[in-house]
């Protein structure tokens, strides 16, 4: 068994997953699983065909729940390194090496692919660039420390990280700046690369909706505030 | 308190006694759940005999007549079963979470030995 191994959470992405599997298999040796969150297209079929190990949900449980299967996974079967991307195809697979690297070479316990520290950054609606402004602020307030891209899903952590995921308390829906404060309190060390996005290419979108962006704003408040209020011990 | 309003109010208590003490002996409620419910009973119970009891409540929450005091309590009383239930269902939430995580991964890896044993 790899001792690396590559998450892809994917909910009805049939059309992307292919290519995504291609993508990451061209540019790493790891093992490829793919945690299928109770698609209702043939997002399993095409994810199995292209080579990827499948695990999939009975039923539709959100993406922090599908991320913690594919912790869980790499628990249960030994890897040490674990890299996890969406399944949308907005993550480019060429900076695979080097977020495995970042991890393995000791540099930080998560290195997180950034969008903004590319030359020129990256354009964001305004209500998703609000919040990531708001969440670095709240970050750097209750750390100390930095972190441009806080939504980033492009992320790579070795096995301290993703066995303290595997807890009841790792978000169901946005695991974003909510656990990204959690673990820098914790003590783990987090550096970013910079590395290049594309929007979703059918144009759909987590925070969609005024009453989708609502939640996420109270989910990610509320959140941040047990996270703080938790004791470290917890 | 009047006869009547006496005798309505321990038929309802009685009610409520009977109705839950059925329903736990049908397994239609978990006794673990049920304890609320009876309580409520003799809550009623112990206001109807001794009526000076809720009146002397009245005075000390500063309400004016009995039956506010009785409305005050019945939803506070509610809002603590609502919460009790919120409880419950974010453990079961939990549960159903990682039993559902536990099959998808026994299911995928069976999936893969099926598939090594019929390489072979």
């Amino acid at each position: 068994m790899s001792r690396r191994c590559i998450i892809i959470p994917a909910y009805n992405e049939a059309g992307q997953i292919a290519p995504v599997i291609e993508g990451a298999r061209r540019f790493s040796d790891a093992q490829i699983v793919v945690v299928d969150d109770g698609s209702v297209d043939a997002t399993h079929e095409r994810a199995r065909v292209a080579g990827a190990f499948v695990i999939r949900h009975p039923f539709n449980m959100g993406a922090g729940v599908a991320v913690q299967t594919g912790y869980k996974y790499a628990c249960q079967n030994g890897c040490e390194y674990l890299l996890q991307m969406d399944g949308d195809g907005q993550h480019h697979p060429a900076h695979i090496p080097e977020l495995f690297s970042m991890v393995e070479r000791g540099v930080c316990d998560l290195a997180i692919g950034s969008r903004f520290l590319q030359p020129g950054g990256q354009r964001t609606g305004f209500w998703k660039h609000t919040g990531i402004r708001l969440f670095r602020a709240l970050i750097r307030i209750t750390t100390g420390q930095s972190v441009t891209d806080p939504t980033s899903g492009y992320r790579c952590m070795n096995r301290r990280v993703f066995e303290y995921f595997t807890a009841d308390s790792y978000p169901w829906d946005y695991p974003d700046a909510n656990v990204i404060i959690d673990l820098l309190r914790m003590g783990f060390r987090i550096a970013e690369l910079p590395v290049e996005m594309s929007p979703n290419p059918e144009g759909r979108s987590m925070h969609r909706g005024v009453l989708r962006i609502s939640y996420y704003f109270f989910n990610m408040f509320f959140s941040i505030l047990v996270v703080l209020l938790r004791r470290k011990s917890d | 308190m009047t006869f009547h309003q006496k005798i309505f109010a321990v038929a309802a208590s009685l009610a409520i006694f009977v109705v839950i003490v059925w329903l736990v002996r049908d397994r239609k409620l978990k006794a673990e759940y049920s304890w609320q419910w009876l309580l409520t009973g003799c809550v009623v119970f112990v206001f109807v005999v001794w009526y000076d009891l809720l009146v002397k409540l009245t005075g000390w929450i500063g309400a004016v007549a009995p039956t506010t005091t009785l409305f005050i309590f019945s939803i506070i009383f509610l809002v603590f079963v609502s919460l009790h239930f919120a409880i419950k269902i974010s453990q079961l939430s939990d549960q159903v979470k990682n039993l559902a995580q536990k099959i998808s991964l026994l299911e995928a890896q069976a999936g893969r030995s099926t598939d090594i044993a019929n390489q072979d």
